[in-house]
C-alpha cells in the first residue's frame, strides 16, 4: 500500500529469554495518529522502542521479525540512520541540561557534527518551536538553559527537538504521564496539529487520552496485539472480550 | 531511680566531652605543622628563590627553579597519559558495569590504588630506567601517571554513574552515534565531577617523592631534557632536608612552603568543583 | 541529501565500533598493567628467592657487603611502626567518626573539622617527614633522656607518632559515612526506651557499624604499611635487630619501605637489588591483601 508508512510483520521482542512482544502484525498509514494502549507490562513500550531500534540498546534485548519503514526493514538498515529518521519523545522530558533552548532544538544536527549555517539554524529553531507551540513563549529567551522551563514546556521543547530533524514518523512513549493536566492538554492539542505533517504513534496508559487524540487505537495485552481498529469503533464496540474488559475497567 | 538516671546522664555527658576532646585535639598537630612550615618557609620565598638554581653548599641564595620546572613538566606529561586513559577506562566501567572485564578491571583499579608508591617506583625502574641505562623525567612521569590512574578512573566512573539514563536515550534517539553521545553529551554533563577527580589526582602526585627516587631522581641544573634526570619539588625537599648544610635546609623549608601552597590550592579547587557538581545534580 | 546522511550514518557506525573497542582496550590495558606489576616484582625477585629461599622472611641479618639478606628486621620494623601508629590513631579516628557522624553532622563547626581532617590527608608525607626531623626529633630526644633510654630522637617511636597522625583521616572518613548510615528507626527505638545518647551510641550505633569500622581500620593499616618518605626520614635507618623491646621501640630501625628508599640507588650488585625488590614484593602482597579485605568488607556493608 502506497500509504503505509510503518508495517510490523511477525515482530517479536525479548529481554533475554523473556518473550515480551509476541508476533505483532500491524500496518500504519501516513499522517495517522495511532494510540497504543494496554495495562502495565503488556509490551506496548517495548514494541514502540523496537520501531526505532532503541530496544536493542538494553543489554540482553533482542528481537525477531520485520519492521518496515517505507517498505524497508529497519533491522536491515543502519541503526543510527533509523534513529535519525524516526523521532522519539520520552515519558520524562529530557532536554539536554548543558545546552540552551536554541541549542537543544538543533541538537540533532550539532551533536552529529553537521554544519548548518546560522541562518538555517535560526529558521529550523523558529519552525520547530512554532510547530511545537512553544515559539511565542520562549522566543526571547532562546539562549537560556532548557531546564528553566516548566514540565509541559520542556516536553514541547523535546518535541521541537525531534521535529527539527524532519522525521516522517514520531514515536511518543507516554509523553504526558509526568505532566500536570494543563500541560497535558497543551501537548494533546499539539498532536492534532502535528498530524498534518507527521505520523504519530503514541503509547499511553491513559485510555481517555487514546480516545481523545487518535484515529486508530492498538490494544496490547500480555505482549500480544489483541485489537487494532478505528478509535471510535474500538471504544464503543470492541471486537475482543479482553478489549471490552480493559475499556470497562476490569483491569488497568 | 532518679539517682540512676542522673548517673547515666552524667556518663553520657562525660562521653560526649571525651569524644569532642579526641576529635578536636587532632587538629593541633595539623596546625603546628602548617604554621611551622609557613613560618620557616615564607621568609625564604622571593624572586631569586623562585627563579634561581641551587648554589653549592656554603654559597647563599640558591633557588628551586629547577624543581618547579621539573615538577611542572613531569606532572604535565603524566597527565597527558593518565587523563585520557583514565577517563576512557572510567567510561567503560560506568557504561558496562556487569561485564567480566569490568569486574577484573575494577579489581585492578582497587589494587593499584593500594600499591605503595615506592613499589611503583621499583616497577617503573625496571620498565623504564634499567633498559634505557639511566634515570629520566619520562620514567618519573610514567610512575606518576600510574598513581593518577586509579583516582581518575574511579571519579569518572562514579560521576557518570550518577547521570540519568534519559540523557543518553535522548541523544541516541536523535540518531547520534554512541561515541558522540558519550563525548558530546555525557562527558560534558559530568564535566565538573570528572575535573574534580583530575585535580585531586594532581594534588596527590605533586607531593609524591617515593616514585621519583628511582626514576627521575633529581638534577641540580635547570633542565627541560625529558630523557635525563629532572628535579622535582618533593624530591628537592628530601635532598636538602637530609643534607648536612644549613642553607640547604633553608631552601627545603621554602620549597615545602611552595609545595604546601600548591597542594592546598588544588584541594580547594577540587572542593569547589565537587560542590558545583553536586549542585548540578 | 538523504544519501549524504546515510553516508554519514555509515561512517558513524564505523567510528562507533572503534570507540567501543577503544574503551575495552583501555580496560584491558589496566589489567595488563596490574599483571605486569606483579610479574615484574616476581621475576626481579627471582635471584633473591633462589638464593635465600623462604628463609629470607626470617633471616635476621641484612648485610649487603657480605651478600647476606634477611627480611626479619624490616618485618619487625614495619609491624612495630604500623601497629603502634594504628593503636594510637584508632581512638582519634573513632572519636572523629562519632562526632561528625552522630553528634554534629552538619554546620560550620562540623565542616571545619571535616576540612581539617581532609587537610591532614592532603599534606604530602615528605612535609611530615621534614617537619618531624627538625621539630619532633629534638623533642623526642629530650623525652628519651628523661625516661632513661638512648636519646636517638629518631626511631620506631617517632615515626609511629607521625604515621599515626597521617593515617587518621582514612579510618575517620569511612567511619563518618558508616555512622551516618545507621537507620534512624533503630536509634529512635532506643531513645524511646529512655536510653541516653551515650547508651544509644554504645548499644546501637557501634555494634551496627562494627564490621565497617574494622574495615576502616584496615584501610588505615594499608596506608601505614605503604608509607615511605615520612618513615624513612624519621626511623633512623638501622637494619640491626635490637636486643630488647625498649631498644627496638625507642631506637632506630627500618621498615620494608624505608630500607628500599634508602638503599635502592646504592645497590650495586644484582643480588642486592633483587633482595630489595623481594622486599617490595612482600610489601606489595601485604598492602594489597589488607586493602582488598577492607574494600570487600565495605562493599558488603554498603550493599546491605
Amino acid at each position: 500500500m502506497e500509504n503505509t508508512i510503518v508495517k510490523a510483520e511477525n515482530y517479536n521482542s525479548y529481554f533475554g529469554d523473556n518473550h515480551v512482544v509476541k508476533d505483532v502484525n500491524i500496518s500504519i498509514n501516513k499522517n495517522e495518529v495511532i494510540a497504543v494502549m494496554g495495562p502495565s507490562g503488556c509490551g506496548k513500550t517495548t514494541f514502540l522502542r523496537g520501531i526505532n531500534r532503541m530496544h536493542e540498546l538494553i543489554p540482553g534485548a533482542t528481537s525477531k521479525g520485520k519492521i518496515l519503514l517505507d517498505g524497508e526493514n529497519v533491522y536491515d538498515m543502519n541503526a543510527i540512520y533509523v534513529r535519525y529518521k524516526i523521532g522519539m519523545v520520552f515519558q520524562r522530558p529530557n532536554p539536554f541540561p548543558n545546552l540552551s533552548i536554541y541549542e537543544n532544538v538543533v541538537a540533532g544536527y550539532m551533536l552529529n557534527g553537521i554544519k548548518v549555517s546560522k541562518a538555517d539554524k535560526d529558521a529550523i529553531v523558529e519552525r520547530s518551536l512554532t510547530s511545537a507551540a512553544l515559539w511565542k513563549e520562549v522566543k526571547d529567551s532562546l539562549h537560556k538553559k532548557g531546564t528553566f522551563l516548566s514540565g509541559g514546556q520542556q516536553q514541547r521543547l523535546c518535541i521541537a527537538r525531534a521535529i527539527a530533524m524532519q522525521p516522517e514518523l514520531i514515536l511518543f512513549d507516554e509523553p504526558t504521564s509526568a505532566l500536570d493536566p494543563i500541560s497535558t492538554s497543551s501537548v494533546e492539542a499539539l498532536f492534532h496539529e502535528l498530524k498534518a505533517n507527521y505520523t504519530l504513534i503514541i503509547v499511553t496508559h491513559n485510555m481517555q487520552q487514546a480516545a481523545r487524540v487518535s484515529d486508530r487505537t492498538a490494544f496490547f495485552y500480555m505482549g500480544e496485539l489483541v485489537e487494532f481498529d478505528d478509535t471510535k469503533q474500538m471504544f464503543t464496540n470492541p471486537k475482543d472480550q479482553r478489549t471490552q474488559n480493559y475499556i470497562t475497567g476490569r483491569f488497568s | 531511680m532518679d539517682a540512676r538516671i542522673g548517673f547515666r546522664n552524667t556518663k553520657s555527658i562525660l562521653f560526649k566531652s571525651v569524644i569532642i576532646f579526641f576529635a578536636f585535639v587532632i587538629t593541633i598537630p595539623l596546625i603546628i605543622v602548617l604554621l611551622y612550615i609557613i613560618k620557616q618557609g615564607i621568609t625564604q620565598v622571593n624572586w631569586h628563590f623562585l627563579t634561581g638554581v641551587p648554589k653549592p653548599p656554603g654559597e647563599k641564595g640558591g633557588g628551586i627553579a629547577n624543581a618547579l620546572l621539573g615538577s611542572f613538566i613531569m606532572v604535565m606529561m603524566a597527565s597527558i597519559v593518565a587523563i585520557p586513559v583514565g577517563m576512557l577506562a572510567g567510561i567503560y566501567l560506568s557504561e558496562n558495569p556487569r561485564t567480566k572485564l569490568a569486574y577484573y578491571a575494577g579489581l585492578c583499579v582497587d589494587i593499584l590504588q593500594g600499591v605503595p608508591s615506592i613499589v611503583v617506583g621499583i616497577v617503573i625502574y625496571v620498565w623504564a630506567v634499567k633498559p634505557f641505562g639511566g634515570f629520566s623525567a619520562i620514567a618519573g612521569s610514567i610512575a606518576l601517571a600510574l598513581m593518577m590512574l586509579p583516582i581518575i578512573i574511579r571519579s569518572t566512573e562514579q560521576t557518570l554513574k550518577l547521570l540519568p539514563d534519559s540523557l543518553k536515550e535522548a541523544a541516541l534517539s536523535l540518531g547520534v552515534p554512541y561515541h558522540r553521545v558519550i563525548l558530546k553529551v555525557i562527558v560534558p554533563c559530568g564535566f565538573a565531577g570528572i575535573l574534580s577527580g583530575i585535580t585531586l589526582s594532581i594534588a596527590r602526585i605533586i607531593g609524591e617523592t617515593a616514585p621519583l627516587l628511582f626514576t627521575a631522581l633529581g638534577n641540580r641544573f635547570l633542565s627541560t631534557n625529558i630523557t635525563g634526570q629532572m628535579e622535582s619539588l618533593p624530591h628537592v625537599i628530601y635532598n636538602y632536608a637530609t643534607s648536612p648544610y644549613d642553607d640547604w635546609h633553608d631552601l627545603a623549608w621554602g620549597a615545602s612552603f611552595i609545595l604546601l601552597l600548591f597542594v592546598l590550592t588544588l584541594n580547594i579547587i577540587t572542593k569547589l568543583l565537587t560542590r558545583k557538581w553536586k549542585i548540578q545534580l | 541529501m538523504e544519501n549524504k546522511r546515510l553516508e554519514l550514518s555509515n561512517d558513524q557506525l564505523k567510528w562507533e565500533t572503534i570507540f567501543k573497542r577503544l574503551l575495552i582496550a583501555m580496560s584491558i590495558i589496566l589489567v595488563l598493567i596490574m599483571i605486569g606489576v606483579l610479574v615484574t616484582l616476581i621475576v626481579q625477585s627471582m635471584p633473591s628467592i633462589k638464593s635465600m629461599g623462604i628463609g629470607f622472611l626470617w633471616g635476621k641479618v641484612w648485610d649487603p657487603v657480605s651478600n647476606i639478606y634477611g627480611a626479619y628486621p624490616f618485618l619487625i620494623g614495619t609491624l612495630l611502626t604500623s601497629f603502634t601508629a594504628l593503636i594510637i590513631s584508632v581512638p582519634f579516628s573513632y572519636a572523629i567518626a562519632i562526632y561528625l557522624g552522630e553528634y554534629n553532622p552538619k554546620g560550620w563547626l562540623s565542616d571545619l573539622l571535616k576540612n581539617a581532617i581532609e587537610l591532614i590527608a592532603a599534606v604530602p608525607s615528605i612535609i611530615y617527614g621534614f617537619w618531624g626531623m627538625f621539630v619532633l626529633v629534638p623533642i623526642i630526644r629530650s623525652f628519651e633522656l628523661k625516661i632513661g633510654v638512648s636519646p636517638f630522637g629518631v626511631g620506631v617511636f617517632t615515626s609511629s607518632l607521625v604515621l599515626a597522625v597521617m593515617i587518621i583521616p582514612y579510618a575517620a572518613s569511612l567511619g563518618i559515612s558508616l555512622i551516618r548510615m545507621v537507620p534512624s528507626p533503630l536509634k529512635e527505638g532506643a531513645y524511646a526506651l529512655g536510653a541516653t545518647r551515650f547508651e544509644v551510641i554504645r548499644a546501637v550505633i557501634l555494634p551496627f557499624t562494627r564490621t565497617g569500622l574494622f574495615a576502616g581500620v584496615l584501610l588505615s593499616l594499608g596506608r601505614a604499611l605503604g608509607e615511605t618518605m615520612a618513615v624513612t626520614m624519621l626511623i633512623g635507618n638501622s637494619s640491626l635487630i635490637a636486643n630488647s623491646f625498649k631498644e627496638a621501640f625507642f631506637g632506630p630501625g627500618n621498615t620494608m619501605a624505608s630500607v628500599i628508599a634508602s638503599e635502592f640507588n646504592e645497590a650495586d650488585h644484582t643480588l642486592y637489588v633483587s633482595a630489595l625488590i623481594e622486599l617490595g614484593l612482600v610489601l606489595f602482597a601485604v598492602t594489597v591483601i589488607v586493602n582488598l579485605i577492607g574494600k570487600r568488607i565495605i562493599t558488603k556493608f554498603t550493599n546491605n
